[in-house]
Parts: structure tokens; C-alpha cells; sequence
């Protein structure tokens, strides 16, 4: 795989090094149950509820497979341009109270799927090594001195969330700096919400990242020794930490010495990484073919029809908005907002493109925008552009749209806006500069910049006389006018 | 009630075989309640010589069977084990009773739910009447490795009832039950059944479901029944086999109707007699064992066999494959007994000292050595040398077993190469080992397997005979088996 490289991003390290960054994003799989069981995989509820009887791996108990599980894992890799094959679980051995059966099903040498990559909107492409299928652990809860596990005083498990299907996706080191690795994780996100894999909720730990940083010499193409950083949930994290990480590796190459490989965790109240355990004293997981299961071989008929029913992919989506006349960067947003379905109905109704863009880019990053109608989303720009609504009342408006579903004419209505005319506007203007006479002084004498200033001064006064009311860029105009 | 009373150093008494009673039960010439009450009477009498169950469960049982005899009277047919009493090795998963694999780890541990084997068991009307001791999760041949004691050989009370579901065997020779229920992860339901002169079947991996039941080995593990005849052991067969969508490793298939098949005779049959595991070659075998293999083969030709000697060179290197793989999956499966859940727990300043602490104190020597030789053998740097050559070995046995079932219906060979030998004599873990090489091919190639008592051998002590099939050749082999039982009567 040839790595395209678009423009790169400024360098957070000093002349002459370059960082390289492989990412493995682990994220859980939206199914009903379990990965091998029949207990709800759902987030939240007390302690120890969403279990049963092999999800806490009781003696005699076996796993069966999910297959919901698999069929979204063959999407993630249809949409990760990867190849989907005949696959083993396998036993990862190692002892630790939040795993039920002190070891984890996870697939090793033959996964699920293998070789793909990602283009990011940037235009970069990211190499996939493999996105394999995995079950999830429990969680502990360390009480005592440090809350750490080593000196807690008891410690509380919870299954719930133990045997929660996972996906692993790992990319290959292609990954050239921590904007980059933030592209990668967003474009990805993108990608799991849209095909119904993943619900996005980095903060509930649905989607985890590790990332895998070395540096090198510009240029070379050597890979030196890298260190995993763990714990980084979420993408202001990814960049930080990376930057931070890749510092430290120059840092010590410059001093003479060099890093040693290993497992680091992320402080993000500390904003550094920390030394977990070493990789050299890694432990042997013993990996094993999981004699409970038998492989997994989709047919090629069932790989197609699930190829078949893919939704649209992020990328196809905002080619469709540039080809409507969008510019990129709010193609990116709607369509990472999930928004893009509205602005196409929007412009179906036959609104503008640009104040539509523009109200989905700046005003509508909030819960229910999804839920608007394109039509009336399409009359409230339309009733902007006519100069029945400032833009003032028109992101109010859109606001309670987003609320109550109503129609942006009643609300209108309902709250009493109407464009105020120009002579109206003119007489208030005139009051302002009267009772104003230095600042209007100043304001005709000066240069654009304090002008800029002042401008903001006397619309103002003009908005706070009209509560809003006033369309800020007809006051703009008159203000001018009259120098 | 039992010879003990004669001065005898046995316990054995005659037995009705399961399909007599359960007829009997179903129509009405005897109640569930009277068959019960003399089997709980026998356990009484002798189970505290013979030590075969960890738990009875008399008052669950009679319960049970009130309710088969209410059915019976109201007309309805409680099933094809209707009222029959049946034990099941103590690694098999009952709902609210004690399930230990005779160890110290799981002492008073309770099940939530029954295997599916139970499910079954209960839905034909069979009646549970306890928990039969074991080597500690199945692993041994003697039941000596027993947390709780081992368990004496009915025939000679100073033997080993052989094992590791020696409790099981025990329990149908001394007439405890008519039906038991074991686990065969190396031989260990025919061994025991070779040495306490019952019969013994280990299914087709699969053919048995595996959910709720303990695992030691779970790529050679199959539930099978130990009883007092070739036609109780094919009725109960059909009873527990069959697809289970809990197991994965489940054949999607009902049983093999094996029951009907029972009667059709062997003429014309093609039996090999496997050179490596029937000759004076063999590791530790005693003539007497030999002897007896070679008149049933005798036997089978007068009755209208072809039977011929064959070589499977291979078979005598399933025992090293066995002790790579058996162990390096029981290291697994037993990881999760670390106190942290459920069984027992040892305190420590830490997490991992508690765990280590549990372990230490919770399982026998013979469980440490196997968790330690299959740790070993998954090991980083011996991985490929070790599990990774036994697995070659298991294909490659594979595929000669599969060759000469092209030419054979079944393959006949000694079930264990000695009769059952006295308590201790088997201290050295390798000599113990050497006692499972007739049987760990049938698990490590997945085929069926089943032992028919066939005379006796040293100290007229029972000599058992092994029928392996091919994968799903139940029928053949029950056929053969069937036979061998006609003819040692």
C-alpha cells in the first residue's frame, strides 16, 4: 500500500524528526447480546445485572457465537476496504479478577478480516493490518489508598460489561502525525455510526484508543523502538498524547539515549504518559485455537448480501454535498454530524446551499437536529434570504425548531419578529451616532482597524435598542452610508 | 443385600438392567418409589465400604419418584427412563446441588443451572440419585486423586475402581444405581468400566452435548453413560445425544438409532484387531487382558466376523499427543478458579497473592502437575516443539484411523492393559499415564468407543473389551458390542 501524503501538518517535534503513529481502536459492537451468550450487552444498570451464567464463565458453560456480531464485523470490514476471511478464535491467557474465565476470547492468527485501508478527507490513506473480533472484560473498581490495583485495599468487579462484543482495528504504522491520528479516529467514528456498528460514545468507552508512537529521522524509513500508549478515550486526547509521547522519544534520542518498549499510560489531568509494565517482561498469553468454537467461514453469498445492505459510506456522503455546491470542510461537519440527509432534503425543497451549510455547520450540533424537516428547514432559509428573518431571529427560530418541531413561520409569528424596514432602522442609527458624538468622531477619522471596532460599537447599541431585532448586515450598510 | 455380609471383600449384588425397570415403571407392575427405595437402600448398605458418591440425594430422588408413579397412575408415560435411578460423575452441573469435581476449589459450590445432559436425563423420567466421586477434575485412572478419598473397586474393595469416573463405575458394579453418568476425556469412562466389569461408552465428540459439564480437556471431552448392558447404554444414548445449540462442538444431528439396530447381528461385519494396543508389546499389559482380546476376536469370527489384524502405527503415539494437549487445555479451562468469583477463596495482601493462594490450597497435586505441563507446552519458545507437534500427531492419527475404517467396520483392542490393581500401586505418575493408551485414541481422533465386560484376568478380576468405531459409527459398533456381550454371558 502506497500512503498518499497530502499537506502535512505543521510538525509538533523539532527540525529533522518525524513522528510515526499506528492506532488500535477497539470498539463494541452494537448487538443486543453478548458476544457467546444471551445477556444484554447494554451500558449502564447495577452492578452485575446484565450477566448470565456464561458471560460470568461458571464452570461447564460454553460460548456461542453472536451472529449479529460477526455480520457487523464483516461491515466494518467491507467498509475498511478489507478482506474478509475464513477465521479462529483463540484463547488469550493471563490472570486478572475482571475476566471471568482468566482468559479472552480474541482472534490471532487468522482474523476476520485483514489488509484494507481508510482515506481520510484529507485525502491521506490509512493502511488497516486487521479488525478482528474480541470479547470484552469486566471492569474493576480499586478501593483503597491509591485507587490504583496494586495497593487498593478491596476491589469491586462488574461483568457487565464482560463478554461485550469487540472489535480490534489496527492500522499500520502509516499514520504521520497526532492531526492525523484525530482525522483517522473521527473519519473511522464516522464510518461505525453510519453502518450501525458502533453508537460513537467515546466518553462511555464504547470506542477506545491505543496508539503506538515512535520517531524517526525525516526521511528515513526505518521503524525505531515505539511505546503503546493506553487509556486515550478521547480525540483531544489522541492529539495530546501523541504529541507529548513523540516529544519524549526525541527528547531522549537527543540526550544520547533511547526509549525502551513499552506499555504507557495516559494522565490526562497530568498531561503526560506514564510507564505501565515493560513489553520485554511482557507476559506469554499462550495463545491457543479456542476448542469451545468451531471456525468461523462466511459464505461468499452472505458476505455479498451484506455488502448489498451497506448504507452509504461518510466519504461517498460528503462528495454528494460538494457536488451540490457545498465547500469541503462543511461537507466533513454535516456529514460527521450525521446531517447530511437534511441538507440534501433541504435543497431538494430548493433552499440555498451555502445558509443551509452554514446553519448546519454553525447552529445545529445539538440532540434532535437529525429529527428537523428539510422543508421547513429549507422555509426558514428561504425566509432569511427574503429578509423576513434576520439572522439573528432566524438562529432562534432554528433553535426552537429543533425543539417543538414547529414550523419556522409560526414560531416567527409567535414571537413577534418581523424584519424592521430601512427607514426605521435609519432613525434608530441616527439616535445612536446623536447620543455618541466622540465615538462617531473617532469612528469617521480612524483607520479600518479601530473603524472594525467601533462598527461592532454603534451595531450594537443599534441591537441592543431593537433586542435583536435589527438585521445586523443592512446596519452595516447604512452605517457606511453615512461616512 | 450385599456379599460384604458373606465375609467377601465385595460389594455387588444382581441387578434388573434400566430398560427392564423403566418398562416395568411404565406399566405400573412396579412403582418408581419401590425400585428407588432399593437402591437407596443398597447405597445405605454400601457405599460407606465403596465411597463412590460425593453427595446422595435420597429425599430430592424420592420425590421424583412420586411424582414418576403419579404420572404413571394418571396414564401419562414419563419417558423411556421412567423411574430409572441414575448417578452422575460430580462434574456434571445440577441446579442448587453441589457440584465439586471432587476438589477442594469447588467444595459446596451450587450450580445455577443443569447441563444439558441433566435436562434430558430428567425430561425422560430418569430419576437422580447423587453425585459420584472422581480423580479431581477428571484427571487420573485410579480415583485416588479424589479431594475427598478415593473410591474402592466393589469386585475387591483393596482395588482401584479405575477412573477418573470411578465413583460412576463403582456405583453400577455395586449395584448403587442401574445407570451412571461419566466423563471420557482419555478413557476415562472405559477404563473405569473395563476395571469394575460394567459397560462404558465414550460418544462421537459432539455427539454428546458438553454444556454443564466441567471441562478438563475440551477438544476431547464427551459425557457417556456406564451401565450394566450393552441395551442400557444404546437407550441411554439416544436419550442424552442429539444437538444441543448451547455447545458449538455439537453435531447438528439427533443420536444415532442404535437401539433398533442392536439385534442385526455381525455377519459379514469387518473387525480389526489393532496390532500396537492387542500384543505382548504393549506397555504393561498383562496375558490375561491379551487373552481375552483374542478369544472375543476368536468369538466375533465364529459368529460370522471378518476379523483380521491390522497396524495403526500411530495409535501407541496418541498417548505422548494426549499428554501435551489434554494438559494444555485443562491449563485454560482451570484458570478460572482464582477465588475471585465463586469456590473457594484464600486470603493474600494482593490480588495476585490471593489468587495464587487459592490455587495452592485448592487443588491436588495431580491437577498442579498438569496446569504446570500444559502451561509448559503453550509456552512461548516450546509452543511449536510441544502443542504445536502433538497437534501434528493428532492429524496424522486422524487421518490413519480414517484409512482403515475404510477397510474395517470396527476396530477391537483391550480397554485398559491391566485389571484393576491394588490402592497406591500406582504412585508414579508416568505408570499411572501408561494405563490410558488403549483409549486416548478414540478422544484425540473423535471417534467412538465403548468398553464390554469380557471375562476376567488376574485375581478373577473383570477384563474389559474395547470397540472403536469410525466418526458417527455408533451403530456398527453397538452391534459388535452387543455380540460381545451375548457371547461372554
Amino acid at each position: 500500500m502506497s500512503t498518499k501524503t497530502t499537506a502535512s501538518e505543521p510538525s509538533i517535534l523539532p527540525d529533522g524528526w518525524e513522528v510515526v503513529i499506528g492506532l488500535e481502536v477497539h470498539a463494541e459492537l452494537s448487538t443486543q447480546t453478548k458476544m457467546f451468550s444471551s445477556a444484554p450487552n447494554s451500558f449502564g444498570g447495577a452492578p452485575n445485572t446484565n450477566v448470565d451464567p456464561v458471560s460470568l464463565g461458571l464452570p461447564g458453560t460454553l460460548p456461542v457465537l453472536n451472529a449479529k456480531a460477526i455480520e457487523l464485523a464483516i461491515r466494518i470490514g467491507l467498509a475498511l476496504n478489507c478482506t474478509v476471511q475464513r477465521s479462529v478464535f483463540a484463547r488469550k491467557n493471563y490472570f486478572y479478577p475482571d475476566m471471568p474465565k482468566d482468559y479472552q476470547i480474541s482472534q490471532y492468527e487468522e482474523p476476520i478480516n485483514r489488509d484494507g485501508h481508510l482515506e481520510l478527507p484529507s485525502g491521506a490513506v490509512v493502511g488497516i493490518e486487521r479488525a478482528h473480533l474480541e470479547e470484552d472484560t469486566g471492569k474493576s473498581t480499586h478501593v483503597g489508598v491509591s485507587g490504583r490495583i496494586h495497593d487498593a485495599g478491596y476491589s469491586l468487579v462488574d461483568y457487565n460489561r464482560a463478554g461485550v462484543p469487540l472489535i480490534e482495528i489496527v492500522t499500520r504504522p502509516d499514520i504521520t502525525g497526532p492531526e492525523q491520528a484525530k482525522e483517522y479516529v473521527e473519519e473511522l467514528r464516522s464510518i461505525l455510526i453510519a453502518i450501525g456498528a458502533n453508537d460513537g460514545k467515546m466518553e462511555e468507552g464504547s470506542m477506545r484508543v491505543d496508539a503506538n508512537v515512535s520517531v524517526r529521522p525525516c526521511g528515513s524509513d526505518e521503524l525505531r523502538t515505539r511505546c503503546e500508549i493506553k487509556n486515550v478515550n478521547s480525540l483531544r486526547s489522541v492529539g495530546r498524547a501523541i504529541t507529548y509521547e513523540a516529544r519524549r522519544h526525541v527528547e531522549l534520542y537527543e540526550a544520547g539515549e533511547s526509549p525502551s518498549q513499552q506499555t504507557r499510560h495516559w494522565d490526562e489531568e497530568a498531561g503526560r504518559t506514564r510507564a505501565g509494565r515493560s513489553k520485554e517482561q511482557a507476559e506469554d498469553y499462550r495463545y491457543f485455537a479456542d476448542p469451545d468454537l468451531v471456525a468461523v467461514d462466511p459464505s461468499p453469498q452472505w458476505i455479498a448480501e451484506i455488502k448489498a445492505s451497506m448504507p452509504r459510506l461518510p466519504s461517498a456522503r460528503r462528495v454528494t454535498l460538494v457536488d451540490a455546491g457545498g465547500s469541503a470542510a462543511a461537507a466533513a461537519i454535516a456529514v460527521g454530524r450525521g446531517l447530511d440527509d437534511l441538507v440534501m432534503g433541504a435543497l431538494a425543497e430548493g433552499a440555498d446551499i451555502d445558509r443551509v451549510l452554514t446553519h448546519v455547520v454553525n447552529n445545529l450540533a445539538v440532540d434532535g437536529a437529525d429529527q428537523l424537516s428539510p422543508s421547513h428547514l429549507a422555509s426558514l432559509v428561504d425566509m432569511e434570504l427574503s429578509g423576513a428573518l434576520t439572522s439573528t431571529q432566524a438562529k432562534q427560530v432554528l433553535a426552537t425548531m429543533v425543539q417543538t418541531g414547529q414550523a419556522p413561520g409560526d414560531i416567527a409569528a409567535d414571537r413577534g419578529f418581523e424584519a424592521m424596514d430601512s427607514s426605521e432602522l435609519e432613525a434608530m442609527l441616527d439616535s445612536v451616532i446623536a447620543n455618541n458624538p466622540d465615538e462617531w468622531s473617532t469612528f469617521v477619522d480612524a483607520d479600518d482597524k479601530v473603524r472594525g471596532r467601533l462598527q461592532g460599537f454603534f451595531v450594537g447599541q443599534v441591537m441592543k435598542a431593537t433586542k435583536g431585532q435589527a438585521d445586523g448586515k443592512e446596519l452595516n450598510r447604512l452605517l457606511r452610508s453615512k461616512l | 443385600m450385599s456379599d460384604k455380609a458373606n465375609g467377601e471383600n465385595r460389594v455387588t449384588r444382581p441387578q434388573s438392567s434400566a430398560v427392564d425397570l423403566a418398562a416395568s415403571i411404565r406399566n405400573g407392575s412396579v412403582s418408581a418409589v419401590e425400585v428407588l427405595s432399593q437402591y437407596l437402600d443398597a447405597i445405605d448398605a454400601g457405599d460407606s465400604e465403596v465411597r463412590a458418591f460425593n453427595t446422595v440425594l435420597a429425599e430430592n430422588a424420592l420425590q421424583d419418584a412420586t411424582k414418576i408413579d403419579e404420572q404413571v397412575a394418571a396414564g401419562n408415560d414419563p419417558g423411556p427412563l421412567a423411574g430409572v435411578p441414575v448417578a452422575l460423575k460430580d462434574n456434571l452441573c445440577t441446579n442448587a446441588i453441589p457440584t465439586t469435581c471432587s476438589s477442594r476449589v469447588l467444595e459446596r459450590w451450587k450450580p445455577p443451572y443443569d447441563a444439558t445432559v441433566v435436562t434430558r436425563l430428567k425430561q425422560a423420567g430418569a430419576i437422580i440419585v447423587g453425585k459420584t466421586n472422581l480423580d479431581e477434575f477428571a484427571m487420573g485412572s485410579s480415583t485416588e486423586n479424589s479431594a475427598f478419598g478415593p473410591t474402592r473397586n466393589p469386585h475387591n474393595l483393596e482395588r482401584v475402581p479405575g477412573g477418573s469416573s470411578g465413583g460412576s463405575a463403582a456405583a453400577v458394579a455395586a449395584g448403587f444405581a442401574p445407570v451412571a453418568l461419566g466423563s471420557d476425556t482419555g478413557g476415562s469412562i472405559r477404563q473405569p468400566a473395563a476395571l469394575c466389569g460394567v459397560v462404558g461408552l465414550k460418544p462421537t465428540y459432539g455427539g454428546v452435548s458438553r454444556y454443564g459439564l466441567i471441562a478438563f480437556a475440551s477438544s476431547l471431552d464427551q459425557v457417556g453413560p456406564l451401565t450394566n448392558t450393552v441395551g442400557d447404554s444404546a437407550l441411554v444414548y439416544e436419550v442424552i445425544g442429539g444437538h444441543d445449540r448451547r455447545d458449538s462442538t455439537s453435531i447438528p444431528e439427533p443420536p444415532q438409532p442404535v437401539v433398533r439396530c442392536l439385534e442385526q447381528g455381525i455377519e459379514g461385519m469387518k473387525v480389526g484387531v489393532v496390532a500396537e494396543l492387542s500384543g505382548s508389546s504393549l506397555e504393561g499389559v498383562e496375558p490375561e487382558v491379551l487373552a481375552r482380546t483374542r478369544e472375543a476376536a476368536d468369538a466375533l469370527a465364529a459368529a460370522g466376523a471378518k476379523v483380521e489384524t491390522v497396524s495403526v502405527p500411530s495409535s501407541v503415539a496418541g498417548l505422548s499427543a494426549y499428554y501435551m494437549i489434554a494438559p494444555a487445555e485443562a491449563s485454560s479451562n482451570l484458570a478460572r478458579y482464582d477465588g475471585v468469583r465463586y469456590g473457594q477463596r484464600q486470603p493474600g495482601p494482593n490480588t495476585a497473592a490471593m489468587m495464587a493462594a487459592t490455587r495452592t490450597a485448592g487443588f491436588g497435586d495431580e491437577v498442579k502437575r498438569r496446569i504446570m505441563l500444559g502451561t509448559y507446552a503453550l509456552s512461548a519458545g516450546y509452543w511449536d516443539a510441544f502443542y504445536g507437534q502433538a497437534q501434528k500427531v493428532r492429524t496424522l492419527m486422524i487421518n490413519q484411523f480414517d484409512e482403515v475404517y475404510q477397510d474395517f467396520d470396527v476396530l477391537l483392542s483391550p480397554s485398559s492393559p491391566c485389571v484393576a490393581f491394588p490402592l497406591g500401586a500406582k504412585a508414579d505418575p508416568m505408570t499411572m499415564y501408561i494405563n490410558d493408551v488403549c483409549t486416548v485414541p478414540s478422544n484425540l481422533t473423535g471417534h467412538p468407543a465403548i468398553s464390554v465386560p469380557f471375562g476376567t484376568g488376574r485375581d478373577g478380576l473383570p477384563v474389559g473389551v474395547q470397540v472403536m468405531g469410525p466418526l458417527l459409527g455408533e451403530i456398527p459398533m453397538f452391534r459388535v458390542a452387543r455380540a460381545l456381550e451375548e457371547i461372554a454371558r
